[in-house]
């Protein structure tokens, strides 16, 4: 079925209108969700995931904890109506074992866990729409949920999907076109620059990989100002509502606030 | 079961101090891989290949079976691996770890997912019988980037598994009078781990062995073929690398693909020459 539609049409417009380099409308919602330190509701177009962040907080098992850092706990749910067709998956299902596991290893030189020495962080992934770019998606939302925690991070990860359509590089695809095309997902953390995950899963040239890294790793930038654009929105918002009792102290504070904006740009 | 200990401090720092000279502890390069030693069975599609220490066992077998509703025209292909503590006594039988899920994963996607063997070709009779193959990968001894190992061992007992030709007669098929045939293969993948340490002055070496491994602040995995195409890359979080860097790692790979290309097919024709197959 897939193969009659035009990934990438004559006029240079994919299936679903966008450019090639188009990415889909990105979401952010960190409003809080019942007892979660933090949380986020991350939506790349039709994916949409929730991640809830519990903690630092004592280890449920005494055993597992670590002397001299936190140790992360992630777990994946994807809900049976996320995709297209109804299906249960089990948490043993290898392909969730390994999302889990994949999230759990970005982020673990990310979180700055040596200042939560014998606590664990808890981070819950909730699929609850998938419609492509799946991992990116989860990196996003988890990045913002941990945030919005107030958990100590050294960066924000930032992730994108790409793929190649002939020789022509696309970034973020729906689930229409990761079917059809190869595709590689990027998370960069941007202000060091560096590449903290990088996945491709399908047959692809050298080359082509190359230029669509590198597409990839620019987007990551992009999705970056839009992550900055919703944690600031949101602290601004809590700051007014905790009112204007902390407006009147004096110019120290405001100079201070500048500096250390300066500092936490993020 | 308890945990092995993990290495010492001297341990540890032994070895950071020698890769910040490019030396490692078993004398090779940094960018230098363990040579494979391939050993064919008996049976055609069955391999041994050891890395150094590290030791895996691949076989392939083929049954005919009715296929999916869904896919008539299409063979099956199966993985079966299993880390048990025989490889290492940091695998637990009982509960999948988080390393054996992603040799399992990885396996599938370079072995299944990149199409290395053409499913169609398997077709007997459409919807009636295709062929079944079953890779089974026994891990025996884990020194070290079991991952590679188990590819190659998969990747080289796929190109040397022959299945019995059939004909089909009427609504039967039956067990013609020819000589087994190869598997037909769109490409052979390898993989190649490089490890990479929390010093980013020290450089990422290829084919960790155990040490290395547990000490690594992060791995990287890349699967592609001699034509330049990357089946599989694969750096799930760990130690955040340059983009330059990446590239690097898999220019790299590119050269070690064309060797390691080299090195199976001269392997795999020896075997042939040295073996007759008997027509039934």
């Amino acid at each position: 079925m897939s193969s009659r539609i035009e990934i990438l049409n004559d006029g240079g417009y994919r299936s679903d209108g966008r450019r090639q380099y188009e990415l889909r409308s990105i979401d952010i919602d960190m409003s809080p969700q019942g007892t979660a330190d933090g949380c986020a509701v991350v939506s790349h177009g039709l994916t949409q995931v929730q991640v809830c962040v519990f903690g630092p907080r004592e280890a449920r098992k005494r055993a597992e904890t670590l002397h001299d850092r936190a140790v992360l706990n992630v777990e994946v749910g994807v809900l049976p109506f996320s995709a297209g067709e109804r299906r249960r998956r089990g948490r043993a299902d290898r392909r969730i074992l390994e999302l889990a596991a994949s999230i759990k290893s970005t982020f673990e030189p990310v979180i700055q866990t040596s200042l939560y020495p014998r606590s664990q962080i808890d981070i819950f992934v909730s699929v609850l729409a998938q419609d492509g770019g799946l991992l990116q998606a989860c990196i996003n939302a988890t990045s913002v949920a941990l945030a919005s925690a107030g958990i100590a991070l050294g960066d924000l990860v930032c992730a994108v999907s790409g793929g190649v359509h002939g020789t022509f590089p696309l970034l973020d695809l729906s689930a229409l076109e990761e079917g059809d095309l190869p595709n590689v997902t990027v998370a960069i953390t941007p202000r060091s620059g560096k590449v903290t995950l990088v996945t491709l899963e399908t047959r692809l040239h050298v080359d082509r990989f190359g230029e669509v890294f590198a597409r990839a790793c620019e987007a990551g930038r992009v999705i970056h100002t839009e992550m900055r654009r919703a944690v600031r929105a949101r602290t601004s918002k809590l700051v007014d509502a905790m009112g204007a009792g902390t407006k009147g102290t004096g110019e120290e504070d405001v100079e201070r606030d500048v500096l250390m904006s300066e500092i936490n740009d993020f | 079961m308890p945990r092995p200990p993990s290495p010492s401090i001297p341990e540890k720092e032994f070895l950071y101090g020698s890769l910040k000279q490019s030396l490692r502890l078993d004398g090779r390069n940094p960018l230098e891989m363990r040579t494979p030693t391939l050993t064919f069975g008996p049976d055609l599609g069955w391999v041994e290949c050891a890395m150094g220490k590290t030791r895996v066992i691949a076989q392939v077998e083929g049954k005919m079976v009715k296929p999916p509703p869904e896919r008539p025209l299409e063979g099956l292909i199966t993985i079966h691996s299993e880390l048990s503590p025989m490889a290492s006594s940091e695998y637990e039988s009982i509960r999948p770890s988080e390393e054996e899920v992603t040799i399992t994963r990885m396996l599938d996607k370079v072995l299944r997912r990149s199409d290395v063997v053409d499913k169609e070709s398997l077709c007997v009779l459409s919807g009636q019988r295709v062929w079944h193959l079953r890779l089974t990968i026994h891990c025996l001894a884990d020194a070290g980037n079991m991952l590679d190992c188990a590819c190659l061992a998969g990747v080289v007992a796929l190109k040397h598994f022959r299945r019995p030709e059939v004909e089909v007669v009427g609504e039967e098929h039956d067990p013609s009078e020819r000589a087994p045939l190869p598997l037909s293969m769109h490409h052979t993948p390898f993989c190649f781990t490089f490890a990479y340490f929390p010093d980013p002055t020290i450089l990422p070496v290829l084919d960790p062995s155990h040490l290395e491994q547990r000490l690594s602040a992060g791995l990287m995995s890349v699967a592609l073929n001699a034509q330049r195409e990357l089946c599989v890359v694969q750096k799930a979080g760990g130690m955040p690398l340059d983009q330059q860097e990446v590239l690097r790692i898999v220019d790299v790979a590119v050269g070690k693909a064309k060797e390691l290309d080299k090195l199976v097919e001269t392997r795999l024709k020896e075997d042939w020459a040295g073996r007759t197959v008997e027509v039934r």
